[in-house]
């Protein structure tokens, strides 16, 4: 390595842009719009621009909190960290595949949460061997032992939320996502899957955490980046992002 | 210095973007532990609130087998010059109903998974092979009843039933590729989903399900040698033939290599033309 002051960069965004095309029905309202033309039915691709060239480098052991109105272009960067949506023009680099903290899409609500941990398990690339070994780990941390046998739906949400989160957090991550999951379950919960976190940030290096509660970034993040409209508004310090993004909302 | 040096400086590798196919193949397999256990959870989940549970794996295809009888064996009588018409009916047409369960809901294999496609990293061929093999797992006790109803109509089982083996593997095959092709095309045209219904009603009616194409067409020969590279007719044929005796059932070779040649190119094909679109498949579009 360099100089021992230069950190490694382990994401490197350079210029993203993301663009969708969405097949839109129904019409813009206008001001010259009215009476007969309302009922007429357009069907015209309009393109979102979701992201308008966003740049930044993400260092080892950064955690950076991502914060930004809803709609703002915050889980579209995430998509794009992670590949999931292709950047139209720019690209991005990591060090390693960098994953998102979320496995919910891949569990089966009829099926017990037994065998949701073993598919959710295999979803997030872990091998058989993997999950067995760490089967008690991830139904203790979720705290529903007496009801693993159940399927999924009797849940109530808050169990389904811990389960979830079990799992996703069961793999370890060098690069990781996290989309406002620290704001499931109850207070005891939260403080374990915060821990959680913690754990995982030391362990794994970079993680994003994207979310609204300006506390939990304050007291996890170390860096912040301002997302509005699909532009990188700021990036700095919590103490210097976070009075500037209170005082525009 | 640019960002884009500066990240091929510290090692960085560009995010997204489809792996070489080779690789993408390898990617696939290493996650065959998930496919299969999508597949089999899934077909759990299907069945596990009825009160039955997984009776109905061999229930559904076996009142199936009785409404197609009835209809076409008592009602409609299209079993003119066909003997033994009642396993013929039935093989064929939970044959087909593999091949046309695979079609329409194979289509609907990364758009009704939307959900997942966007929050996992995973190839995306695992999904619509998972849904293949659900289909597959379903399909193994419906050869069950196809053997209990050719033994019902007098039919003594021989070492020739062991075929039945090859054929499944190359029919599966052959449904496989198909999938892959329709699970990508719905990408692009979600219209598919309302077509594809009708394309699998066309193809039940007329590949001979219920009636036989060699009685049918007897005096066209141009015709019958083209039926005979319909691969979906191949593979009833192959079915039927195996499990029934007689001088109507005689096993063909050829069909044999026709259905293998086929089931291996749609294979290729299938897995070539959904590999080129690998990143489409996230964007929400």
């Amino acid at each position: 390595m360099d100089a021992p002051t230069e950190r490694r960069p382990v994401v490197v965004a350079d210029d993203v842009h993301v663009e969708y095309k969405v097949l839109a029905t129904g019409k813009k309202p206008g001001a010259a719009d009215s009476g007969r033309r309302l009922m007429q039915r357009t069907r015209s691709t309009r393109t979102v621009h979701a992201l308008k060239g966003v740049s930044f480098k993400a260092y080892e052991n950064d955690s950076i909190g991502v914060i930004g109105s809803n709609g703002s272009g915050k889980s579209t960067l995430m998509r794009a960290i992670v590949g999931l949506t292709p950047a139209s023009r720019g690209s991005i680099y990591a060090a390693s595949r960098p994953s998102m903290l979320g496995v919910g899409a891949a569990l089966i609500k009829d099926l017990s949460g037994e065998r949701n941990v073993i598919l959710g398990g295999l979803a997030l690339g872990l091998s058989m061997e993997e999950i067995q070994a760490k089967y008690d780990e991830i139904v203790d941390f979720s705290g529903i032992r007496d009801f693993i046998e159940m399927p999924m739906r009797t849940y109530s949400s808050g169990m389904t939320a811990r389960l979830k989160f079990a799992i996703a957090t069961a793999k370890d991550h060098e690069i990781l996502i996290v989309d406002e999951a620290l704001a499931v379950g109850d207070k005891g919960f939260r403080d374990r899957s915060e821990a959680r976190i913690r754990d995982i940030r030391d362990n794994a290096g970079t993680i994003f955490l994207v979310s609204h509660s300006m506390r939990s970034i304050q007291d996890t993040c170390n860096r912040v980046i301002w997302i509005n409209k699909g532009t990188l508004m700021m990036d700095g310090t919590p103490d210097e992002v976070l009075p500037e993004y209170a005082k525009s909302t | 210095m640019t960002l884009a040096d500066e990240a091929s400086r510290a090692g960085l590798h560009k995010v997204g973007g489809r792996p070489p196919f080779g690789s993408y193949l390898r990617q696939v397999w290493e996650r065959r532990e998930f496919i299969y256990a999508l597949a089999r959870f899934r077909v759990e989940a299907e069945n596990g609130r009825n009160r039955l549970g997984m009776a109905w794996v061999i229930l559904k295809p076996l009142l199936n087998a009785g409404v197609y009888g009835l209809i076409f064996g008592l009602i409609l009588s299209t079993h003119k010059g066909v003997d033994d018409f009642v396993p013929f009916l039935v093989i064929g047409a939970l044959m087909i109903e593999y091949f046309s369960t695979c079609l329409t809901m194979g289509a609907k294999s990364i758009t009704s998974n939307a959900a997942l496609v966007q929050s996992l990293s995973f190839p995306r061929m695992a999904l619509p092979l998972a849904l293949v093999t659900q289909r597959l797992l379903m399909f193994i006790p419906t050869v069950g009843v196809m053997l209990l109803v050719a033994v019902a109509w007098g039919n003594r089982p021989t070492w020739e039933w062991l075929l039945i083996i090859p054929v499944t593997v190359t029919f599966t095959i052959f449904n496989t590729g198909v999938t892959l092709i329709t699970a990508r095309l719905t990408v692009h045209f979600r219209d598919m989903t309302q077509l594809l219904p009708f394309i699998s009603r066309f193809i039940f009616y007329s590949t001979g399900v219920f009636f036989s194409f060699e009685e049918r067409f007897r005096d066209h020969p141009t015709a019958l040698e083209i039926v005979a590279f319909q691969p979906l007719h191949e593979f009833l044929t192959l079915g039927r033939t195996i499990f029934l005796g007689g001088p109507q059932y005689e096993v063909e070779p050829k069909f044999f290599i026709y259905s293998t040649v086929w089931a291996i190119v749609v294979l290729a094909l299938g897995a070539r033309f959904f590999w080129a679109a690998e990143e489409r498949y996230g964007r929400t579009d």
